[in-house]
C-alpha cells in the first residue's frame, strides 16, 4: 500500500512497506543521505530528524507512522535558530569525523526552539540521546551556547 | 686410498627425484580438482526459522487461578495468599521498570538504568526537549527492537516501587493520596489499563508478566473483595 510522505515540504508517494524504518525511505528511496544510519535501534541518535518539529529517530519510526506528519531533515532544516547553529558550528569547528552531526544539529535545533536560553543541564538533558564517539561534547555544547548567544541578539537587532 | 685419487665417501649418493612436466601438470590439476570438488560438495547449509511472535505457552510462567485459593478458609489468609500471587507480576521488571525509585527509568529483565539517560520530566514522558516519543511510539518495532504504546510514560514517582517490598508496595497501592487512585479506579488500572496490559505483549526478547492480564486483574479482584490484606 503507498502512503504520502511530506519530506522537507515535498510530498512523496512511497511504496514501501509500512513496517520499513523511515530512516530507509529518508536514504535509499529519497536518497537524502544527510540522515545517518548509526545503530539502528534508537540508542546513538545519529538518525534523528524532526516530526512535526519534534525530535525523533527515524531508525526506530515506520513509514505508516510518520505518514502524515511534516518531516524535516538535515537537508532543509532552516529558520534563525538552524542559522545560527550552523555558524556556531563552523566557528566552533565542531565536528571531527563527523558521522553524528547531522543528528546532533537535529537535536541542538529543536533545543534551542523550545528554549532559547538553555543551561549546561538543559543541553545535557535534550542532547543525552546524540553520541559522539569522537566524544566533541565540549565543542558541542559550547557551540549550543554560541548559537543561544547568537539567536538572542539576532531577535534583540530585528 | 689417498688423496691424490680423491675421497669418495661411504654413504651412497642421494639420486634426485626427475618428474617430467606432464606429470608434474597432472599433479597440479588433481590437487585442484580435489580442492575444488570438497569446496563444492553439496552440504546441508543453515535454513532460515520463524522465530514466534509470542514465546510459546509452555514457557510463559503462569499465575494460579483465583479459584485455587477457595481452599484457604481464613479470609485474611487468602487474601495475603491472593496479593502475593499478583505480586509475582507487580514485582516483574516488566512493570517495576517503569515504577522507578527516581527520575530515571530501567530496563530488561536485570532492570539496568535506561540508555540513553533519560529524565521523566513534568509530565511523566521525558523531558520537553527529549520525550519518550523521540524512540517509543504508538507500538512495538521489530525493526528496532524499541517497545511501544500510544500512554507510553511512567508511574508517578508517588508510586515509585523499585526498592520497596511487596508489602510497602501494597499499603501504597491502597493509599489514594500516593496512587491517586481509588480501589475502582486500582481495579480498572490493573484489569483494564492498555499500558499495564502491554506487559504481557511486550515484544522483541522481552519477558512477558506472568499468566495474562485478565488473570492477573482476577486475582486482584479477589483480593480486594477479601479485605485487601496487605504483607508486612
Amino acid at each position: 500500500m503507498p502512503y504520502q510522505l511530506a519530506v522537507n515540504g515535498r510530498t512523496h508517494r512511497i511504496d514501501e512497506d509500512g513496517q520499513t524504518p523511515l530512516l530507509w525511505v529518508l536514504r535509499d528511496t529519497l536518497r537524502l543521505t544527510g540522515t545517518k544510519y548509526g545503530c539502528g535501534i534508537a540508542q546513538c541518535g545519529a538518525c534523528t530528524i524532526h516530526v512535526d518539529g519534534q525530535p525523533m529517530r527515524s531508525c526506530s519510526l515506520s513509514l505508516e507512522t510518520a505518514a502524515g506528519s511534516q518531516i524535516v531533515t538535515i537537508e532543509a532544516v532552516e529558520g534563525p535558530e538552524a542559522a545560527a547553529v550552523r555558524a556556531a558550528w563552523v566557528k566552533r569547528d565542531v565536528p571531527q569525523c563527523g558521522f553524528c552531526q547531522s543528528g546532533q544539529i537535529m537535536s541542538a535545533v529543536a533545543l534551542l526552539r523550545s528554549n532559547g536560553a538553555p543551561t549546561d543541564d538543559d543541553i545535557d538533558r535534550a542532547m543525552s540521546g546524540n553520541i559522539c564517539r569522537c566524544a566533541t561534547y565540549n565543542r558541542i555544547r559550547a557551540a549550543i551556547h554560541d548559537a543561544a548567544q547568537s539567536s538572542t541578539s539576532q531577535a534583540k537587532t530585528a | 686410498m689417498s688423496w691424490r685419487h680423491g675421497f669418495r665417501s661411504a654413504r651412497p649418493r642421494r639420486r634426485r627425484l626427475r618428474i617430467g612436466c606432464v606429470p608434474l601438470l597432472a599433479i597440479i590439476v588433481a590437487a585442484v580438482v580435489l580442492i575444488a570438488a570438497i569446496a563444492l560438495w553439496p552440504r546441508a547449509l543453515p535454513q532460515p526459522e520463524s522465530i514466534a511472535a509470542t514465546p510459546p505457552r509452555s514457557d510463559v510462567a503462569q499465575l494460579r487461578p483465583v479459584a485455587s485459593f477457595a481452599s484457604i478458609g481464613d479470609p485474611e489468609t487468602r487474601s495475603l495468599a491472593l496479593f502475593t500471587e499478583a505480586g509475582r507480576v507487580i514485582q516483574h521488571p516488566r512493570c517495576m521498570n517503569c515504577h522507578p525509585r527516581d527520575d530515571r527509568p530501567t530496563q530488561t529483565d536485570a532492570m539496568r538504568p535506561h540508555v540513553p539517560w533519560v529524565s521523566r520530566g513534568p509530565d511523566d514522558a521525558g523531558e520537553p526537549t527529549l520525550r519518550c516519543s523521540t524512540c517509543h511510539h504508538a507500538a512495538n518495532f521489530d525493526a528496532s527492537g524499541v517497545p511501544g504504546n500510544p500512554k507510553w510514560k511512567l508511574a508517578p514517582i508517588e508510586m515509585a516501587w523499585q526498592g520497596k517490598s511487596l508489602g510497602e508496595i501494597c499499603r501504597q497501592m491502597l493509599d489514594p493520596a500516593r496512587s491517586h487512585m481509588d480501589r475502582a479506579a486500582l481495579l480498572h488500572h490493573m484489569t483494564e489499563d492498555e499500558l499495564v496490559g502491554w506487559a504481557w505483549h511486550p515484544g522483541g526478547k522481552r519477558s512477558p508478566a506472568p499468566g495474562t492480564q485478565a488473570e492477573f486483574g482476577a486475582l486482584i479482584k479477589a483480593w480486594l473483595e477479601s479485605g485487601a490484606r496487605c504483607p508486612a
